[in-house]
C-alpha cells in the first residue's frame, strides 16, 4: 500500500446515511490490514526489547474502522483507550507515528513518550486518552458532548470501552448523566469477552452489555463487530440520532481478542484450545476478505498486494523510527501547568 | 468598600465571573434551584439558567469527569463538591486525571477547571461533613490548590481559579462562610496563586496557618500581645503551590516558627511547611519548628465535648505561642 493509498482511506464518507461503496469497503480493508501488519510488527519490537509494551487490536480492526467510517473526523471527538490501534490509523496517524509511541520516541506526537502507547492527545483530530485507569474516559465523554451541546454545535463525541470497564462505576454515571442530558455522545463497547483473563461470565450477569441502554432511557444495539457494513451502519444510525439532538446510543460490538491482552499476557493460561481455535472463523480481516472477494471487488492477487504493500510500508516505518532519538531529560519538566496562573511549581 | 461574608464573596465573584465569560457553567449537586446547600449559588439559575447552572445526578466522579471532558472542548467549568467529605469517589477523576492532562498530552490538551469544596470542622459535623482533605491533592503535581480564609481573598483566588488554564482545588473552609466577614471591593481583581500573605506583622514568632486557623491564630496573636509577645501570622492561602519564599523570609526574620493546621499532622501541609523552615532556616531559628494540630483520629467526633478536644482554639495557640516564645 502507497502512502497515498492510506490517506485515502483515510478520508472517511462523511454523506451520513450512506451506504458504505465497495471502494469504500476495498479502502477500509486496506485500513485494517495496515493496521494488522503493524500491530504485529509492533509484538515483534517487544520481543526484541525494543517496544516495552503493547496491547493488540488484532481481531478489532473491523469494528474500528468502521464506526470511525461513519463518523466526521473534521468535528468529532474520540476517547479511545488502548486497544485502539486501528482506530488512530484510521484517523490518519501514519505509522511512523504509531511506531514511535511504541518505541517512546522524542517525537511521539501523543504524549512525547510520556506515556504508554496510544496515551496522550493527537496533533490533528479531537482524538485523545489521558490515562490507563479502566473507563475514566467515559464521563469525560459527556463532558465533551456537553460543550458541543451548550456550545450549539452538531460535532459528535465517541467513546470506546471495553466489557471490562462496562463494570466500572464511571461507566454508570456517565451514561446515566448522559441519558439525563440527551448528549450527543455514542458509547462504543469493543466486546471480546474477556477483561484480562476474567471472561463476560464473571464479568456480569447479562449476555449483552447493549441491553444496559435500557436503564439509560437511550438505544443499546449489539452488532457483529467482525461486519464492516453492520458495525458502519448501527453507527451511522447512531451519528445520525446524536446530530439531530436525539441524545446517546450504546453500541456493543462483538469482537474477538486474537492475542492475549497485552504482550506480558498469556492467554493460553485461561482460555482454552478449542476457544482460542474458533476465533480463527471470526478473524475481521479473513470476514472481509472473503466478502470482498465474493462481490467481486478484491481479486487474489490484489489482496496480496495489498498485503506485502501494508508490510514494506511497515518496514519503512519501523527503520525510519528505530533509528529516531528518545526524549532526553531537558523536556521532563515541560507542561505540569502552564507555569503563570498556578506559579509554574512542580 | 461593602462588606461581605465569605460566602456572599464566593457567590458574588462566580456570578461576576459568569457574566463576565459565557463559557464559565456551575454544575454539582443542588447547585440549581436549592442554591447549593449553602447557597454558594443562590439565585444562578435564575440569572443564566439550566444551561450553565447544572444540578447533577449524585454522583461525585461524573461531576469532575464531566468537568474535564467540558473543560478539554472550550468550556470553564466550576464544579462543587457538596461537601468534601464526599470527595472521594471524585478522587480518581482529579488526582488521576485531571493532574495530568496537560502533561500527559504534552500540553496538546489543557483543563482549565476549578473545583470548589467546602472543608472542615467546628460545625458539628461528625465524621462525614468536618473533614480536612488538602493533602492529597496539595501532594498532586499538575493540580493547584488554594484556601483562601476571608472575603477577600474568596474572591480574589476564586477568580485567579476561573482563569487559570489548568485544575485548581477550592478549598472554602464552611465555618468561615458566615462567621468571616470582611470588606470586599466592587471591582474586579485577581490574586495570584502561590502566594501566601502575612496577615499580622511580628516579630518574636510567626504562625504559619490557613483556613479557620488563621482566625483563631490571629486572636491568639492579640492575647499573646498582651503578654508583651509580637506574634506574625502568615496565611499561606495557597497550599499548591506553597509560597516558599513567603515561608522562608519570615520564619528567618522571627526566627521562630509555630505552624497550626486543622488536619491531622501526620503527612501533613504542617509537615512541608516545617520541611522548608528546616532546610531553607536552619541557621536562623531560635527554637524548634513546631507543630500545633489535633490528635491522630479520625476527624473529628459528634460528641461536642470531643469535637472541642479536636479543634484546635485560640487558647490552645495561645499556650503553644507562650511556650515557644519563652525558650
Amino acid at each position: 500500500m502507497s502512502a497515498t493509498a492510506n490517506r485515502s482511506s483515510n478520508t472517511p464518507n462523511q454523506n451520513s446515511g450512506e451506504q458504505l461503496s465497495g471502494e469504500r469497503l476495498v479502502d477500509l480493508y486496506k485500513t485494517m490490514v495496515l493496521s494488522r501488519y503493524l500491530d504485529e510488527r509492533v509484538w515483534l519490537l517487544n520481543r526484541q526489547g525494543k517496544a516495552a509494551i503493547a496491547a493488540s487490536a488484532q481481531g478489532h480492526e473491523a469494528a474500528q474502522v468502521a464506526c470511525i467510517e461513519a463518523t466526521d473526523p473534521s468535528k468529532d471527538h474520540y476517547l479511545i483507550y488502548y486497544r485502539q490501534f486501528t482506530a488512530m490509523i484510521a484517523l490518519g496517524t501514519e505509522p511512523e507515528e504509531m511506531l514511535r509511541g511504541f518505541l517512546a520516541k522524542e517525537a511521539d506526537p501523543m504524549s512525547a513518550a510520556r506515556q504508554f502507547p496510544l496515551h496522550g492527545a493527537h496533533p490533528r483530530v479531537d482524538l485523545f486518552n489521558f490515562s490507563n485507569v479502566i473507563a475514566t474516559q467515559l464521563p469525560q465523554a459527556a463532558g465533551v458532548a456537553l460543550a458541543d451541546k451548550l456550545k450549539g454545535s452538531d460535532a459528535v463525541t465517541v467513546v470506546y470501552f471495553g466489557d471490562g470497564a462496562s463494570s466500572q462505576g464511571d461507566t454508570h454515571e456517565a451514561m446515566n448523566f448522559a441519558g439525563v442530558h440527551k448528549l450527543p455522545v455514542i458509547f462504543f463497547c469493543e466486546n471480546n469477552r474477556y477483561a484480562i483473563s476474567v471472561p463476560q461470565s464473571k464479568q456480569m450477569g447479562i449476555e449483552s452489555v447493549a441491553s444496559r441502554a435500557v436503564g439509560y432511557g437511550f438505544p443499546g444495539v449489539q452488532v457483529d463487530g467482525t461486519d464492516v457494513v453492520a458495525v458502519h451502519e448501527a453507527t451511522q444510525a447512531a451519528v445520525e440520532r446524536a446530530r439531530a439532538g436525539e441524545g446517546p446510543t450504546l453500541i456493543e460490538a462483538s469482537v474477538e481478542r486474537l492475542l492475549p491482552h497485552t504482550t506480558d499476557d498469556d492467554h493460553t493460561r485461561y482460555r482454552s484450545a478449542e476457544d482460542i481455535a474458533q476465533m480463527d472463523e471470526r478473524d475481521p480481516i479473513k470476514v472481509l476478505s472473503a466478502l470482498l472477494k465474493r462481490r467481486d471487488l478484491l481479486t487474489e492477487s490484489e489482496d496480496e498486494e495489498i498485503h506485502s504493500a501494508a508490510k514494506k510500508r511497515g518496514n519503512v516505518a519501523t527503520d525510519t523510527v528505530d533509528a529516531e532519538p528518545y526524549p532526553g531529560v531537558e523536556t521532563m519538566f515541560d507542561h505540569i501547568t502552564d507555569g503563570s496562573g498556578n506559579g509554574g511549581a512542580l | 468598600m461593602p462588606e461581605q461574608t465569605v460566602i456572599e464573596a464566593v457567590r458574588a465573584t462566580m456570578q461576576a465571573e459568569m457574566r463576565r465569560d459565557d463559557s464559565i457553567i456551575l454544575l454539582g449537586e443542588d447547585v440549581g434551584s436549592r442554591g447549593g446547600v449553602f447557597l454558594a449559588s443562590d439565585g444562578l439559575i435564575d440569572e443564566f439558567g439550566e444551561d450553565r447552572v447544572i444540578d447533577t445526578p449524585l454522583a461525585e466522579s461524573s461531576i469532575c469527569g464531566v468537568a474535564i471532558g467540558a473543560a478539554v472542548n472550550g468550556l470553564r467549568p466550576i464544579a462543587e463538591i457538596q461537601f468534601a467529605d464526599f470527595m472521594w469517589p471524585a478522587i480518581n477523576q482529579l488526582v488521576g486525571e485531571a493532574s495530568k492532562v496537560r502533561y500527559g498530552t504534552n500540553g496538546v490538551k489543557t483543563a482549565p477547571m476549578t473545583v470548589r469544596v467546602p472543608y472542615g470542622g467546628g460545625v458539628r459535623g461528625g465524621l462525614y461533613h468536618s473533614q480536612s482533605i488538602e493533602v492529597l491533592f496539595a501532594h498532586t503535581p499538575g493540580l493547584s490548590v488554594v484556601a483562601p480564609a476571608t472575603p477577600y481573598d474568596a474572591k480574589g483566588l476564586l477568580a485567579s481559579a476561573i482563569r487559570s488554564e489548568d485544575p485548581v482545588i477550592v478549598l472554602e473552609h464552611k465555618r468561615t462562610y458566615r462567621l468571616v466577614k470582611g470588606d470586599v471591593p466592587d471591582e474586579d481583581y485577581t490574586i495570584p496563586i502561590g502566594k501566601a500573605e502575612i496577615k499580622r506583622p511580628g516579630t518574636d514568632l510567626t504562625i504559619f496557618t490557613y483556613g479557620l486557623m488563621l482566625h483563631y491564630a490571629l486572636q491568639a496573636a492579640e492575647m499573646a500581645s498582651a503578654n508583651g509577645i509580637d506574634v506574625e501570622v502568615l496565611d499561606l492561602r495557597t497550599l499548591r503551590p506553597l509560597d516558599e519564599d513567603a515561608i522562608a523570609e519570615s520564619a528567618s526574620r522571627t526566627g521562630k516558627a509555630l505552624i497550626v493546621q486543622e488536619d491531622t499532622p501526620a503527612v501533613s501541609i504542617s509537615s512541608e511547611v516545617a520541611a522548608i523552615i528546616g532546610e531553607r532556616c536552619f541557621f536562623d531559628l531560635d527554637g524548634p519548628i513546631t507543630r500545633l494540630g489535633p490528635p491522630e483520629i479520625p476527624p473529628m467526633p459528634f460528641s461536642p465535648i470531643q469535637e472541642a478536644a479536636f479543634m484546635p482554639s485560640p487558647e490552645k495557640i495561645l499556650a503553644a505561642i507562650t511556650k515557644l516564645a519563652e525558650l
